[in-house]
């Protein structure tokens, strides 16, 4: 691979700085299909690094690959709902016609077949990035199209058949994705006229913006749930050479693509927020953190950025204010899940590993490169720049008491109506069941697989902060699925996904998983059920970060609400039940003598 | 001028406790003769919160004592039933995430993990042995990297470093994949009194100095004659 000029080329694009490391690394992947361990030497010097600081970097994120992924690289999305919506076919369907496995390049290194955590396409699985350009419901028929015209010398963008509705159409998009946008409410969906929050809120000082969200008792987004509000003001407040809002648009739960719709049809309602927050916490700059799988976006959302900029709605003298000046630039990611957690979010996009920081110091305090930050769900800084347009009274009045305003909800699984639902806060399940065309669901996992798996009995439960807390993500459980099956998957999603820095999750989450398969294959007792339920704990509690406390969740929420299927997979009558196999494991000795192992009761060895 | 340090206090399972702001609860205790178990953290170096076995539980909530700092008017839960089985939890997770046969160590009597392991009594881990497979990886000329035996702890990540400031160990992968490695040209020149310190400062007997492993005979170690911690039980007096 004579990766010299490249790596020149790259380190010279990125000004040699450190801090943009996973901009430089993407370029070399791209370019070259791998981030050689030539590439990491020449990298390492040219940034006067070591070189495991390099190759640290390089083989945290999924993206990367050491060895050469592919002049095209397929990465097939192995989520639950992917695997619901045929995956299994579509995967053999590709390993047939390349004529290689999953895991594994062509031997002339044409073609390289991978899998990947959820790309966020949950409502039109299943679904593939091909060099970065997704390619959606796909069926073994289009599979082997698709191959064909691999083999073809194709480029990947020419092979996209049709294209999605709305901004997906256009020119500088042109991505077979669909919106699916089923229910628009007044808050984030609505239509948005460029300028009509930001020309109010410079109007106000920015004590009192901050004072219009907290009277909106806005609460983020992303998660947490934390009050949108008072991290300004916390943020506003703290001293330092400049200020920062960092917008995570990391979207990483699976299940969630919400944000993914909001960036491509409302991303001007997005600019327009992170203008407000910074003029309300006093920043010149913002940063949009944009997950890999979102890269298709990006020459898109960079000419949104660019007619605000004509607008003079980003820039200096915002929306004619003197001294108020705002920019955004975009950060893209690299693969991996725990970069939405947002201390990991801001290591990497300082061009780090993303691991999560210890906290305190908190993102108000020691953020973007370790200075005054906030950072905030797309979801959020859109309903902020609508409260700056409506007022926060208007927002307030809508939803619960403790949960205002209206949540945008990604809806997949078994439904009839995939897709986007914007709806106040404070709706049931059975509701929004009923508005998706999945009413026969025997489980709804609400909120990813950190969330909670409930059952048909709690499906009066509302979607709000004191109830059913989620960041957006819905999956319908139909009846004929096979519970265990969706609660493995999202176990090898948090096993996969760790960054590996705390004993409890690294060491734990694996534990978990081979004693959930240990009760799976029927050989698991009453005492492994109890052993989840202590060994789950543990781990929620000694974790460093939000991935490891929420972790074991599936496991624990479906023992919970569930709790008798695992008592049918066990033997209630005995505490012990020998894991050990002996006929399996000398299988293969017994092959090649010919010997045949004599009847043997695992029981009662000494028969 | 001698200024007077402004003093906070706080309780550790009901003692009271007295220290200065910025303490974390880990140093604050060891200055008031409470021993808070802990793997990860070195005393000077940035902590790094990465073994969790010094988790504390205040107002209900779970933190890692060594980077939470002591507030005033805080009840820290530390010696107490559900934690420190918790804690020996942890323990017992590194013993099965990596292959750690004792006897064989040139570690033992002065490794750290094995020595949480006697002062929590751990007879057999409650969880499966993995078995990984791991390797013994010559890290440049001077120092052998066993990976059968490091809890990433990062020590070695924290502590060492060239004079220009370059990190000299690090660590690759994610997830249980995660695995230390070095430069192997910046640890092939460190200057000996550097290569001796990894090695000492490793909890485990992952960082060897080359050829000199068994320089003091196993039972005339560390913790051969005393138990982890002993010293700052003693020293409240
Ligand atoms: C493992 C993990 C993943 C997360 N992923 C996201 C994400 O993709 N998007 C997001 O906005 N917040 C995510 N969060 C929550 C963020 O840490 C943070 O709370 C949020 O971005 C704050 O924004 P908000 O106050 O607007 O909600 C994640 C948290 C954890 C622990
Ligand atoms: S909980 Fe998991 S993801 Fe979070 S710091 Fe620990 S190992 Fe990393
Ligand atoms: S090699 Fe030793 S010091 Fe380094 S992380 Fe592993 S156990 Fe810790
Ligand atoms: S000593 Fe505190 S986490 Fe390891």
């Amino acid at each position: 691979m004579p990766s010299k000029g490249l790596v020149t080329a790259a380190l010279g694009r990125h000004r040699h700085d450190r801090a943009r490391l996973i901009d430089i690394l993407r370029d070399i992947q791209a370019q070259a299909g791998c981030v050689s361990p030539e590439a990491v030497a020449e990298i390492a010097a040219g940034l006067g690094v070591s070189t495991v600081a390099v190759e640290g970097v390089a083989t945290f994120y999924h993206f990367f690959s050491a060895r050469p992924a592919g002049t095209y690289a397929v990465y097939l999305n192995d989520n639950i709902v992917s695997v619901m919506k045929g995956r299994a076919a579509v995967a053999a369907a590709f390993e047939k016609a390349v004529g290689c496995k999953f895991g594994e390049t062509t031997p002339d290194g044409r073609i390289g077949l991978h899998r990947t955590s959820c790309i966020g396409m949950n409502d039109q699985e299943p679904a593939a990035l091909i060099n970065g350009v997704v390619f959606t419901s796909l069926t073994p028929a289009k599979a082997r199209v698709i191959v064909e015209g691999m083999k073809a010398g194709m480029d990947p963008k020419a092979m996209v058949a049709s294209f999605g509705d709305g901004a997906n159409a256009s020119k500088i998009v042109r991505a077979m994705v669909k919106n699916n946008i089923r229910k628009e409410g007044p808050v984030v969906l609505a239509p948005f006229r460029s300028g009509s929050a930001i020309k109010k809120a410079v109007k106000l000082t920015p004590e009192e913006v901050i004072a219009e969200v907290k009277k909106s008792n806005l609460l983020g987004r992303g998660g947490a749930g934390f009050p949108t509000g008072l991290k300004w003001e916390f943020c506003r407040r703290e001293k330092g050479e400049a200020h920062y809002v960092v917008c995570n648009a990391d979207e990483g739960e699976p299940g969630t693509f919400k944000d993914r719709v909001i960036l491509t049809e409302r991303p001007h309602l997005l600019f327009e927020g992170m203008a407000v927050a910074g003029y309300a916490v006093g920043a010149k700059e913002g940063v949009l953190y944009l997950r890999a799988e979102y890269a298709y976006l990006l020459p898109y959302l960079q000419k949104v950025l660019a007619d605000l900029r004509k607008k003079g709605l980003l820039g200096k003298k915002i929306a004619g204010k003197t001294g108020f000046s705002f920019d955004i630039t975009i950060k893209l990611g690299a693969g991996a899940y725990v970069c939405g957690e947002e201390s990991a979010l801001l290591q990497s996009a300082q061009g780090e590993r993303g691991e999560p920081r210890d906290r305190p110091p908190f993102p108000v305090s020691s953020g973007y490169r370790f200075l005054p930050t906030t950072v905030n769900n797309v979801e959020t800084l859109c309903a902020a720049a609508r409260i700056l347009e409506k007022g926060g009274a208007w927002f307030k009045d809508m939803g619960t008491a403790r949960s205002a305003g209206t949540k945008v909800l990604s809806v997949s699984g078994d439904c009839k109506k995939p897709g986007v639902y914007e709806v106040p806060f404070g709706l049931t399940v059975r509701r929004l069941l009923e508005m998706a065309g999945g009413t026969d669901a025997r489980a709804v996992q609400v909120g990813g697989p950190s969330g909670c798996c409930i059952s048909r009995g709690q499906f009066d439960r509302a979607i709000a902060f004191e109830d059913l807390a989620t960041g957006g993500s819905v999956i319908v459980i139909g009846p004929q699925r096979k519970l265990f099956e969706v609660i493995h998957n999202f176990m090898e999603f948090f096993v996969e996904e760790s960054c590996g820095w705390c004993v409890p999750c690294r060491a734990g989450n694996p534990l978990l998983l081979r004693k959930l398969e240990k009760i799976m294959s029927g050989k698991g007792t009453p005492s492994d059920i109890a052993d989840l339920e202590s060994w789950g704990k543990t781990i929620k509690a000694m974790s460093r970060c939000g991935l490891g406390q929420t972790s074991p969740n599936p496991i624990l929420t479906t023992i919970q609400n569930f709790r008798e299927l695992y008592e049918s997979k066990v033997d209630r009558n005995r505490d012990f039940k020998p894991e050990f196999d002996l006929a399996e494991s000398v299988k293969a000795a017994s092959e090649i003598t010919g010997q045949k192992l004599a009847a043997h009761d695992p029981e009662n060895p000494h028969a | 001028m001698p200024k007077t340090k402004p003093v906070l206090t706080f309780t550790i399972d009901g003692k009271k406790c007295r220290t200065s702001p910025g303490q974390t609860i880990l140093e604050a205790a060891k200055a008031n003769g409470i021993y808070i178990p802990s793997l990860c953290y070195w005393e000077g170096m940035k902590p790094a919160g990465a073994c969790r076995i010094c988790t504390v539980r205040v107002g209900g909530r779970y933190m890692a004592a060594c980077t939470q700092p002591a507030a005033e008017g805080m009840a820290v839960e530390n010696d107490v039933p559900d934690i420190q089985d918790m804690r020996k939890a942890i323990v017992e997770m590194l013993f099965v995430e990596g292959n750690h046969m004792c006897p064989t160590c040139e570690k033992s009597g002065n490794c750290e993990l094995q020595a949480l392991a006697y002062r929590f009594q751990m007879l057999v881990p409650r969880f499966p042995f993995q078995f990984p497979v791991r390797e013994v990886e010559p890290a440049g000329t001077k120092i052998l990297l066993e990976h059968n035996r490091c809890v990433k702890c990062l020590r070695c990540v924290r502590g060492v470093r060239t004079r220009d400031n370059k990190t000299v160990f690090g660590a690759l992968k994610r997830s249980k994949d995660k695995k230390i490695a070095v430069d192997q040209a910046l640890a092939s020149a460190l200057p000996e009194k550097q290569a001796r310190q990894a090695m000492d400062r490793c909890p485990v007997g992952s960082i060897l100095r080359k050829e000199v492993g068994f320089a003091v005979p196993i039972g005339k170690r560390k913790y051969d004659k005393k138990p982890i911690g002993s010293e700052i039980e003693k020293a409240e007096g």
